[in-house]
């Protein structure tokens, strides 16, 4: 991220450090994930230590320490999800994607993540799919959503 | 007798009376009253954090009778504690042994275990991290914040898979080498090796020159350890040219 830009972002939220995590957050909007010079300009800026800072961004399955794709699928693991078939679910999109768990396609178009509920037990399993929720999933299902990533990773 | 002030407050040990202050940790007063409670994760130089829950007693409070761990409970007026009971003993070696499944080859978990009858645990251990004996206690991050001020290293992570470390599990850029966290480990896990030319601490993968006295010529401290504590107590770093013998 240029400086400028960062230096946005911190003013936005006057430097304080208590706001670290909107900042943080703010930095994933705009890069995608939380890159690791940014955190060390943010930790100097704001006067926060970068172990501070590290540890938050590990401790939220939000944050993404790693480059992530262009979409970013989050399939739910939640109990009622799980025992729903979401595993399933997961080794259908890291087949058909080449992509495991908690990674991105070589091509960064995609990222395949889990979390642990959502907080829509009924609408069980559930996929998301660059925000936007997707309930009641099928392998079929699963396939119409998916399909438009798919003709574009040819 | 001083008459109590209103800082004074009376609580029970084993039903004998004592006194202490009010708020302090129940810990340091039971310790400073002559009885004995194992603990791993408390200092006295750095704030309580109950992680190790070795600490465990009962607390009678009004008719509620409680196990509590003492070392982040406030000293208050009229509870009565008991250190001993057949309740702090059981759990006492379950916790043992939970913390024998996370650190089995700690020598001093080992032996503190082995006085309460623990040899072995019955809880799946961390293959994947065996040689790893971190308890998660969190003392040497606490030292490190709240005694040092280097804020090297924190908990990453969560649930199973928190861990402390420094930034990126890479060189703890912020770390001054000054052992601090090595000497309260209670598990022994950290590391320090030193030579003539360096001092190294393994777990933060620290590598840091040492600075020669200018009279004797002895290594005694990594210099970046001496420009923080020259910055800190705003002395001249001439000051620590020397050791501390020959200054």
């Amino acid at each position: 991220m240029d400086d400028a830009k960062l230096n946005v972002i911190l003013d936005r939220h006057d430097r304080d450090p208590s706001a670290l995590l909107a900042i943080l957050m703010d930095i994933q909007k705009e890069e995608n994930y939380l890159p690791r010079e940014d955190l060390g300009r943010v930790s100097e800026r704001i006067g926060v230590p970068m172990s501070r800072i590290y540890s938050l961004a590990t401790f939220f399955s939000a944050f993404s320490l790693k480059p992530r794709g262009k979409h970013i699928c989050t399939v739910c693991m939640g109990t009622a999800c799980h025992v729903r078939g979401a595993p399933k679910l997961v080794e259908q999109i890291g087949r058909d994607f080449d992509v495991k768990a908690g990674e991105t396609t070589a091509d960064m178009k995609l990222t395949l993540e889990t979390v642990n509920c959502v907080g829509a037990c009924a609408l069980g399993p559930l996929v998301i799919l660059d925000g936007e929720y997707h309930g009641n999933i099928t392998p079929t299902k699963l396939e119409r959503v998916m399909k438009n990533l798919k003709k574009e990773q040819g | 007798m001083e008459p109590p002030d209103d800082k004074t407050v009376r609580f029970q040990i084993n039903g004998r009376s004592h006194e202490g202050t009010r708020g302090e940790s129940l810990l340091a007063a039971i310790r400073r009253h002559g009885y004995e409670v194992p603990s791993l994760c408390y200092h006295e130089a750095v704030s309580p954090y109950g992680a190790c829950r070795l600490c465990l007693v009962e607390v009678k409070r009004g008719r509620r009778q409680k196990l509590t761990t003492s070392c982040n409970y406030p000293l208050q007026e009229g509870i009565e504690v008991f250190l001993d009971t057949d309740r702090v003993v059981r759990h006492r070696r379950t916790i043992l042994q939970l913390l024998l499944a996370m650190a089995p080859e700690a020598e001093e978990l080992r032996s503190l275990a082995a006085e309460y009858g623990v040899e072995d645990t019955p809880f799946v251990t961390d293959e994947e991290h065996a040689d790893n004996a971190c308890i998660l206690c969190g003392l040497c991050n606490r030292v490190c914040n709240e005694v040092v001020g280097a804020h090297a290293i924190a908990f990453a992570g969560r649930g199973l898979h928190k861990r402390m470390e420094s930034p990126y599990d890479d060189v703890a850029e912020a770390c001054i080498g000054c052992g601090a966290c090595v000497f309260v480990c209670p598990t022994s896990c950290i590391g320090i090796e030193e030579t003539e030319q360096m001092r190294r601490i393994l777990k933060w993968h620290r590598d840091l020159p040492m600075q020669k006295c200018a009279a004797c010529g002895r290594p005694f401290a990594p210099t970046f350890q001496i420009m923080h504590f020259a910055d800190k107590i705003g002395v001249e770093r001439s000051h620590f040219d020397r050791c501390p013998d020959c200054r």
